[in-house]
């Protein structure tokens, strides 16, 4: 197994991981953002899509954000644990689709209508509920994900 | 057609996240997440000027939607969130999702106040 690289604090770019560093140097820049530009496209259909199927809830932005979270606690473990993978896999799924998928200003609108509609208790509910169970889903994941790496490893051993 | 407007504000959205990300990481090196706390606070407020001004259901797909959605991004700030509290960063952790959360619903509220101020 080689030596692996501490997981990055920012998943989207980390200038203090050489190889995000270097992600803009020359001709990679365009395809860097050309992965970026088209998983977040992806990303951004497949949340207006769940708006189309569950339309008028806050439990449909609840929902993605926490699908979201886990999928890049998965996302993040595989490319530190089995080195980068391909250079343009974490900008097409982590940075592109995963960011496109997740939405932060649409979760803060919802709790802002909420308070506007004197719904204080639902609001701050909502808020939390959120919170919790996207940083909830994002370690439970990374930790799921670090041990099936892990038992895979010593079974490979 | 709203669905074409999604993908194109999205596919504008999601690399314009990316090179703000990069560009305030040059110029602030920090531990805190600053790249993703900006891009947030800045999709907020232009969510909440969008609301405020009773867009068009076909710009709200293309700004709001697409663009803003794209741009900010709940699963990156929560990785962050995760990784400084495991790095024992655990101040920083907390601080990062107070500040998040209520500089965001500030950017919204200021973004409505703003929109209807100037169209009346």
């Amino acid at each position: 197994m080689s030596a692996r690289a501490p997981e990055p604090i920012d998943p989207d770019v980390d200038l203090h991981v050489p190889a995000d560093r270097a992600e803009t140097a020359g001709h990679a820049k365009w395809h860097v953002l050309g992965a970026v530009s088209a998983g977040g496209a992806l990303g951004g259909l497949a949340r207006y899509g769940a708006s189309v199927l569950w339309p008028g809830s806050v439990w449909t932005t609840f929902g993605v954000n926490v699908v979201g979270c886990a999928l890049i606690g998965v996302l993040m473990v595989l490319l530190s644990e089995h080195g980068r993978g391909h250079p343009l896999v974490r900008p097409f799924l982590g940075v592109g689709v995963l960011g496109g998928f997740t939405t932060f200003s649409t979760y803060v609108a919802d709790v802002a209508r909420l308070l506007e509609e004197r719904e204080a208790v639902t609001a701050m509910a909502y808020a939390a509920g959120t919170f919790a169970g996207a940083l909830g889903a994002v370690w439970a994941a990374a930790v799921v994900t670090r041990a099936v790496v892990a038992r895979a490893g010593a079974a490979a051993r | 057609m709203t669905w074409l407007l999604v993908a194109v504000g999205a596919a504008v959205g999601a690399p314009l996240r990316y090179l703000t990300d990069r560009a305030v990481q040059v110029r602030h090196d920090s531990v805190f997440p600053w790249g993703t706390f900006v891009v947030n606070a800045v999709a907020s407020l232009v969510l909440g000027l969008l609301t405020g001004a009773l867009v068009s259901s076909g710009t709200y797909a293309l700004l709001g939607t697409g663009l803003c959605g794209a741009l900010s991004t709940y699963s990156t700030f929560s990785y962050e969130t995760l990784r400084l509290a495991e790095r024992g960063w655990k101040f920083l952790a907390v601080a990062n999702a107070l500040a998040s959360l209520l500089v965001g619903l500030g950017a919204v509220f200021l973004g409505m106040d703003l929109a209807e101020g100037l169209l009346r």
